[in-house]
């Protein structure tokens, strides 16, 4: 004798789980900083080891994702739209496989900015990261938008978190134009193929960014009803 | 006469055998938001579980074991074979006590209260005559199996709306669940002492006036809401865990609360559920004892002692552990939900009791649960397990009813 299914009636939250995702998709994110300060710094032993961490956080992540959609079947009766997640989740996802990128780029070239680009590069990458933390806060709030049904103070706090993570972004767009500005003085001087993947890694980096701001705005949509 | 003594064991036998399957596994279902909630221990529980549910039985069990011992079944037509109704009577125990243990075997989700309905039912028709059933009640019943969870549903989703008003989609809602909780709390003991007092001393040989009932009841609650309250206040706000969830102190707030709900659930089921064991058995005493099938008489205490019995029986030897696999599945359910759910579920079964109606505790719950569902309030409800109560609807009554006829026949060759 067992078994009862008023138990049965609950499917698993989704909202740990995807907590624990983007929890660890902006830690990989995070590394970005020390990677990149490595790299500028020509110490590539200690970048190959922030790299081996980045990659090793990104597959954790991925797993993560894999196991947070098993369990989200379409049999599930949620207070917002299923598919709504399922693009939180894959937005989140970017933000770790995009950091990935950008330093299997940089470290497989083996790439040595310019002294005078270093400095503002440094700053994008601390901005992008800013945005990560930053939508990490959003989704922290997860579970307390589903606590609240999303409705009330709960939201505008939400809301608000979002706005700040707009503005962040609008910075990297800027310090991304600068950092080009910059590399642009210098490319005459540089190797054209090198040229055109900092470019490249310039523009992923950006996108490292634009990610966790994309992750606000999927938020938004589970706010919007 | 030893036949009749035959029969009356036999009675109580199968009778105890279905109060221990109820209490082994339907109460589980009825205290399973308030240990899924982690409002109260599994210990708690059972304590609790054991002493409302009993009460419950005893005081206010009465009303629907007169339903299910002789509102389904046209006496006046047995009067000369009233050997028949024992017969029928103790088969459709025997069915439904069978069903019971097949379905949760199988873990399919039925109903206690529709597998007696339907045995009683199915034994009537096919045993003595399709006149012989009183199909106008037996209509009423199963429409309050589709009413009550439809009610309990809308109760619980406006329940859980003024939560949210309230308390929860504020700036403060620590400070705003203090103050209302309390309130929460009185209208629960008020509705739970008043019950009782209605419905449940006259058994005791006490009959108190509306007037003394409703003083009594608003004393019982507001010193309920007072130890409430004292209790809430010496709740600490935990910066620690209100960092990681800032609703953790609110949550434990609406534990308190939780654990009254709790109580009233336990009542409630115990007032509804008892009889599916008890209505048979009384009815098979009173023709024994009598020799003839008359109509209603005061069901006697003692077979509402021995349902009571052994729901606490049932609670005793498998409770806990059902109780426990329960409480770990539910994970989604925080106190908040689980007290308008439960709050709502309780209220329903108690007006349904005092009517008279055998309604499905079960599904009422659940009824409940998707009505705080359907005002966003829990994170994710398995669709399948819905689909799979409407079916065990339309599955559990014919089983029972089959089951009850060949039972029926068995034991007329035989006895």
């Amino acid at each position: 004798m067992a078994g009862s299914f008023v138990a049965n009636l609950f499917g698993r939250s989704p909202v740990r789980p995807l907590q624990k995702h983007f929890k660890e998709a902006a830690a990989c994110a995070r590394e970005l900083t020390p990677f990149m300060e490595a790299v500028l710094k020509g110490d590539w032993s200690a970048a190959d080891a922030a790299r081996e961490r980045i990659v090793s956080k990104e597959q954790v992540a991925d797993d993560m994702k894999k196991d947070v959609r098993l369990n989200l079947p379409d049999n599930l009766w949620m207070p917002v739209p299923r598919a709504d997640l399922l693009d939180l989740l894959m937005v989140q996802d970017r933000v770790a496989n995009t950091a990935k990128d950008v330093s299997g780029i940089v470290i497989g070239r083996r790439m040595t900015f310019p002294v005078e680009v270093g400095d503002a590069l440094m700053k994008l990458v601390r901005r992008c990261v800013d945005a990560v933390d930053q939508a990490e806060r959003g989704v922290n709030e997860l579970d307390e938008l589903f606590e609240t049904g999303f409705r009330g103070a709960e939201v505008d706090l939400v809301e608000e978190l979002i706005d700040q993570l707009d503005a962040i972004e609008d910075d990297t767009d800027q310090l991304q134009a600068e950092v080009r500005a910059a590399l642009f003085l210098r490319e005459k001087d540089l190797p054209p193929v090198d040229v055109v993947f900092m470019y490249r890694a310039i523009e992923w980096i950006g996108e490292v960014g634009d990610y966790a701001q994309r992750v606000g705005s999927r938020l938004q949509r589970l706010l919007a009803r | 006469m030893e036949q009749m003594t035959l029969y009356i064991a036999l009675a109580a036998i199968f009778g105890l055998y279905m109060a221990w399957a109820i209490g082994a596994n339907d109460v589980a279902n009825a205290m399973a938001t308030s240990t899924g909630a982690k409002a109260i221990s599994f210990k708690q529980a059972v304590i609790i579980a054991a002493v409302f549910e009993f009460a419950g039985a005893v005081l206010a069990g009465g009303s629907v074991t007169s339903t299910i011992r002789s509102g389904i079944v046209d006496a006046s037509l047995l009067a000369d074979t009233p050997e028949l109704m024992i017969y029928g009577m103790l088969a459709a125990l025997l069915a439904a006590a069978v069903w019971l243990n097949i379905a949760s075997k199988m873990g399919w989700p039925v109903s206690t209260t529709h597998s007696i309905i339907g045995a009683i039912v199915g034994f009537a028709a096919v045993g003595i005559g399709t006149e012989a059933v009183h199909w106008g009640k037996v209509g009423q019943i199963v429409m309050s199996w589709v009413v009550s969870p439809v009610v309990a549903g809308t109760f619980a989703f406006f329940i859980f709306r003024s939560v949210q008003v309230l308390i929860l989609d504020r700036t403060d809602p620590i400070a705003r669940a203090r103050r209302f909780v309390p309130a929460y709390m009185l209208v629960a003991a008020f509705m739970i002492v008043m019950m009782t007092l209605t419905k449940g001393l006259s058994h005791v040989g006490l009959d108190l006036t509306t007037r003394q009932n409703l003083m009594i009841s608003v004393a019982m609650a507001i010193a309920v809401a007072i130890a409430g309250k004292l209790i809430i206040d010496r709740i600490q706000v935990d910066p620690k865990a209100d960092r990681k969830f800032r609703f953790a102190t609110v949550e434990r707030i609406f534990g308190v609360l939780m654990v009254i709900t709790a109580c009233s659930m336990a009542f409630a089921h115990g007032s509804n559920d008892v009889a599916n064991a008890v209505g048979p058995v009384a009815a098979v005493i009173s023709v024994a004892s009598t020799g003839m099938v008359e109509g209603r008489s005061a069901v006697s205490p003692w077979v509402l002692l021995l349902g009571g019995g052994g729901i606490v029986l049932g609670l005793a030897t498998y409770g806990r552990q059902v109780m426990r696999t329960v409480g770990q599945k539910i994970t989604a359910l925080t106190p908040s939900r689980g007290f308008a759910a439960e709050m709502s579920a309780a209220s329903t079964i108690v007006l349904a009791s005092s009517t008279g109606l055998p309604i499905s505790t079960t599904h009422t719950l659940v009824g409940a649960v998707l009505g705080v569902g359907i005002a966003r309030g829990i994170s994710a409800i398995n669709l399948t397990v819905i689909r799979n109560i409407f079916l065990s609807w339309l599955i559990t009554v014919p089983a029972g009813a089959v089951l009850a006829v060949i039972f029926f026949f068995i034991l007329r060759a035989v006895l």
